[in-house]
């Protein structure tokens, strides 16, 4: 018997010891568990909230699924002609310059790479799949089913980026329209796509007004930047690569967003930007706003809107109408395009006219004739801030999308957005334990962040750990960036592609998980119970003696005590299944 | 503010009834009175100027579809670019998975409900770090160009030192994006490349090798193709002055190509794009950056690096973030540079690609690439007034030609190209003035004997 046919046993094992008033969710075991309302003549209601497992594979790291000499793909052969041209030129690479040794990769048949990514697939969970309402600043939305079929297209995939620009008109003109909508939605004149991402954007305007200001000869006077507590941690984070010495402002404990004052006393002649998010993570929309831009300008410096948070207030209001001199969208976040795990993304900025001539290059451009070609001669601009023009897939899908819902859809995507966010927040705040500070009474726009301080403060149990829980519901809850400001954090953001149902489930699973918090505490210290895999033991991470970040590395550190372990269990004695607990 | 008259698919909540059920819920009489907190003197008092919507899937695939039509891809025309974005075999196993709901439209949960696309990118890690003979590899970052940039400023925080010497065959757009990306700190200066080999010229490096250099880059194959035979002479002569070998290398090269890890690199960077990854316009890249398991470096890393642990269950892998008080979600500006969405699906794709090649694989595409490059190379040198400058050095995948004696320039050349249905080399004339009238060819292991004798004599038929 292998330590992998053991697995189920002991994960039986575990959670039976584990006090839980949900045993239909806290067990693998059968469904009686619920039995009692079952009758010969119906199937008994659901339960609500629903119970869950995750799949659960126990699949095994891909190296050890290798067999020697198995295949997984074959390219086109070498053709005759070729080989009796050339011979085989790799064979002629000088010794230490020609591969060696060949790299120790798996092997394995095609199906079997296969089934092992269509396993670890069923083992994440994706807006496809759950009420993805939990992961607050991400604007999890659907990323229409549509729009995969048209970036699929070899009409996009198979575009080379150095084509003759006669051959790639389509994606061109596609690329202008998309900047023209995007500034039509930020007021602004000028629209970059080619940023990778929502952090590269903010390091797209970082950069540029870098350069803006060293086009007046204020490169360095201008050395500080000011943000929020409030706004993404890469505002902050680029500000400081780009050289600026960083002013975070904290929110007045009664506004939620810094005072006016605050900001005066932090702006001077050595300011080169403002950058900001409003409404910040807190879904708190600076009424000030345009007063902030106003103190900045006064003083000679820029303002920069991160718009992350955008998906509230398309149509409703704009970066420019605002004062500001930059903005960003995520085209990943408020356009719909899929998150693919953490990337590819796509970030867009704009600027005002001023700024237009430090936007990278190329720029598209269209001609009078009609026709769209690529601009390199921009003299003053920042150059490239990554390969080419953009993530074009996410182009393409950004594109559709809005065409799918124009400007009437458009504002429904945000008053929806604010509906469901107002709404869900009434009923989060009907739970014991649970408040949203700052602003009290007031509206929020497209989400909030929660506290659970009251509930932890009564029964020991920490945000994090009611997260953890909620994956045993099938479902994410992401609580703050660092510092947690607010504490004991939960951000919640229900963009517009929820139902009623949908945010009346989820907040049923925060309710259930708030009370095992107060009834059966143990339940949510010991979660999850229903997930892929049982609770980690995070002090691997921090110690370079045993954190591994690839197979070749583990089997390094942990080789021979792994190989130990696998000749006592061959040997039929167990292994402790709670060795590094 | 008027109620929306139709019910949209994206949008559940436009049903009449449920809004007004949900505003009665909240105390709201109409949705305006949740935007109370917006100072009316900042709203939008006009509706967007946009184009109307396009209500069905016909409709829209119609107009979207429409316009890339209008696209003639590289499945139409027979292609020899390269220059950072390559055409190679994309397994249909790799668009498979990237497909897969579960990995498209999941983000950034937590290792439990997440567990999938923690070990898929761990695994990822894992076969860069075989293919790269390093124990250490970060999840993607954007592209190739920030992996090299990153690496290059992680260089500067190990030694502490300002100065940065670049190999002059690189991208002009790459280095663009590493000046602007390395200042004001960091000062950069170039190496220039040796004119009948194409390799660094290590002579003027030696020349410029003082104890206040934080790294050497080179890139293998370089930017124009060649094969850096003297890598190993260049990373020695880095580590003598104390300052680190950063090595950007093309991965779908690293069947038949030592892994700079072997003649000691300290740092090795570069796009995953080649592996299993489509054109897409340029769309499709990926960074990586890999190095020795020596927390030195290890702790310079501003990207997410996802470590293998234990969990309470035996046998069971738990995986998390190694090392994350480094990163701005920890730190924010006092973290290393920033870490934020990337290209992990990417990651999950090259993934995919590697466990798909194999070692046998990928040996198999580099030999393809070698043997199909040399041949194009001898058929472009028998042409008249086509030199191929460095034609005694060694390529992989890509080879410089220069027309400057056929009295073409490149664009000319291409142009009559297309009209032939074929994408000559990437035109280096604007970048490498030095270089003549030069273009940069790419023959993968997808272009044919029959592709590339096409070329050769479209190509004398162009230039007679």
């Amino acid at each position: 018997m292998t330590a992998a046919d053991e697995a189920p046993a002991t994960v039986g094992g575990s959670a039976a010891s584990v006090p839980s008033a949900r045993p239909h969710v806290s067990h693998r075991g059968p469904a009686e568990a619920v039995a009692g309302t079952s009758s010969p003549h119906a199937i008994a209601p659901k339960p609500f909230p629903r119970r869950f497992h995750q799949a659960s594979w126990d699949e095994p790291v891909i190296f050890e699924l290798s067999t020697p000499g198995a295949r997984g793909v074959l390219l086109p052969p070498i053709e005759p002609g070729i080989r009796e041209a050339v011979g085989n030129p790799a064979a002629d690479l000088p010794a230490g310059v020609g591969r060696a040794r060949p790299p120790q990769l798996p092997e394995l048949a095609q199906l079997h790479v296969l089934r092992h990514y269509d396993r670890l697939s069923q083992e994440n969970l994706g807006v496809d799949l759950n009420i993805d309402v939990g992961q607050g600043t991400c604007t999890m939305k659907y990323s229409p089913k549509v729009n995969e079929g048209l970036v699929r297209s070899h009409k996009l995939a198979e575009l080379h980026p150095l084509q003759d620009e006669s051959t790639v008109q389509g994606i061109l003109e596609l690329m202008w329209r998309l900047e023209r909508f995007l500034a039509e939605i930020s007021g602004m004149d000028r629209v970059t796509l080619q940023p990778a991402a929502g952090s590269q954007a903010i390091w797209t305007n970082v950069a540029m007004i870098r350069a803006y200001h060293a086009s007046r000869g204020e490169a360095a006077a201008r050395d500080e930047v000011v943000t929020t507590i409030f706004s993404h941690p890469s505002n902050a984070a680029a500000a400081k690569v780009a050289g600026y010495r960083v002013i975070t402002l904290y929110p007045d404990p009664e506004t939620g967003h810094p005072s006016l004052d605050a900001l005066r006393a932090a702006v001077a002649e050595r300011t080169a930007a403002l950058l900001v998010t409003n409404p910040e993570d807190t879904g708190i929309f600076n009424p000030e706003v345009d007063a902030f831009v106003r103190v900045v300008h006064e003083a000679g410096g820029l303002a920069a809107y991160d718009q992350a948070n955008a998906n509230g207030i398309l149509g409703i209001t704009r970066a420019r109408d605002a004062g500001f001199d930059l903005c960003h969208f995520n085209l990943h976040k408020t356009f719909s395009t899929p998150h693919g795990s953490g990337g590819p993304a796509a970030g867009a900025c704009g600027v005002t006219g001023e700024l237009g001539p430090f936007l990278p290059a190329p720029t598209v451009e269209r001609a009078a004739d009609g026709t769209f070609a690529l601009d390199h001669d921009r003299p003053q601009s920042i150059g490239s801030v990554r390969p080419w023009y953009g993530v074009a897939p996410n182009l393409v899908r950004a594109y559709a999308w809005i065409r799918s819902l124009g400007p009437d859809g458009l504002r429904a995507v945000s008053e929806t957005a604010v509906l469901n966010n107002n709404y869900l927040l009434a009923k989060v705040l009907e739970i014991d334990g649970a408040s949203a500070p700052y602003a009290a009474g007031k509206r929020r726009i497209e989400q909030v962040r929660y506290s659970w301080e009251t509930l932890a403060e009564a029964t020991g149990v920490h945000s994090e750990e009611l997260g953890v829980r909620m994956a045993d519901f099938g479902t994410h809850y992401w609580t703050s960036h660092h510092p947690f400001v607010v504490p004991e954090p939960m951000t919640l953001e229900p963009t517009e592609s929820y139902s009623k149902a949908d945010l009346d489930e989820f907040a049923a699973m925060l309710r259930e998980v708030a009370r095992e918090a107060r009834e059966t505490p143990e339940t949510v210290h010991s979660a999850p119970h229903a997930s892929t895999i049982h609770r980690i033991d995070p002090s691997w991470f921090d110690d370079p003696e045993r954190w591994a970040v690839t197979w070749r590395a583990y089997l390094r550190k942990h080789g021979e005590r792994r190989a130990a372990e696998a000749g006592r269990a061959a040997a039929g004695v167990s292994a402790s299944h709670a060795a590094d607990a | 503010m008027p109620e929306q008259p139709i019910v949209h698919p994206y949008i559940p909540n436009t049903i009449p009834e449920i809004r007004a059920e949900m505003l009665a819920a909240i105390g709201a009489t109409d949705i305006g009175d949740l935007y109370a907190e917006i100072p009316e003197r900042l709203r939008l008092r006009r509706p967007l100027d946009l184009p109307p919507a396009l209500r069905s899937e016909t409709e829209l695939v119609r107009e979207v579809g429409g316009l890339l039509e209008r696209n003639r891809s590289t499945r139409e025309l027979v292609s020899f670019l390269g220059a950072g974005c390559y055409e190679h075999q994309v397994p249909a196993v790799c668009d498979e998975i990237n497909g897969r709901a579960e990995f498209l439209t999941a983000y950034a949960g937590e290792p439990y409900e997440d567990h999938g696309r923690f070990q898929a990118l761990f695994e990822y890690c894992s076969m860069m770090g075989e293919l790269l003979d390093m124990e250490v590899v970060n999840v993607p970052v954007y592209d190739g160009f920030q992996a090299a940039a990153t690496a290059l400023r992680m260089a500067a925080r190990v030694t502490g030192r300002t100065r940065l010497l670049l190999t002059d065959a690189i991208g002009r757009d790459k280095r663009s994006k590493i000046a602007d990306y390395c200042a004001p700190d960091l000062v950069l200066e170039t190496v220039p490349f040796d004119q009948a080999s194409g390799e660094l010229d290590r002579g003027a490096l030696a020349a410029l090798l003082r104890d206040d250099v934080a790294a050497v880059y080179v890139e293998q194959p370089n930017h124009l193709g060649v094969v850096e035979t003297g890598l190993a002479e260049v990373v020695e002569a880095a580590h003598e002055v104390g300052a680190l070998a950063v090595v950007s290398v093309d991965p779908s090269t690293l069947g038949v190509l030592a892994p700079p890890a072997s003649v000691g690199a300290d740092i090795a960077c570069g796009d995953i794009q080649p592996l299993g990854i489509h054109q897409h316009f340029g769309g499709g890249h990926g960074g990586f950056i890999a190095s020795a398991d020596d927390p030195r470096i290890v702790m310079q890393y501003p990207s997410r690096l996802f470590g293998i642990a234990p969990t309470r269950v035996a046998g069971e892998y738990g995986f998390g973030d190694v090392a994350y008080e480094r990163t701005s979600f920890a730190l924010r500006e006092e973290g290393h540079e920033w870490v934020g969405t990337a290209a992990a699906l990417w990651g999950i794709t090259a993934g995919v690609y590697l466990a798909l090649m194999g070692p046998q694989g990928m040996r198999e595409l580099g030999e393809s690439e070698m043997a199909r490059t040399h041949y194009a190379m001898g058929r472009l040198a028998a042409l008249p007034g086509v030199r191929i400058p460095f034609e005694r050095s060694h390529h992989v995948q890509e080879f410089v030609a220069d027309f400057t004696g056929t009295g073409r320039t490149v664009a000319d050349v291409n142009r009559a190209l297309l009209e032939r249905g074929i994408l000559g080399g990437a035109d280096l004339s604007g970048q490498f003035p030095g270089l003549g009238q030069a273009a940069l060819y790419a023959a993968t292991e997808v272009r044919t004997q029959a592709d590339i004798d096409r070329l050769a004599v479209a190509l004398g038929e162009v230039l007679a």
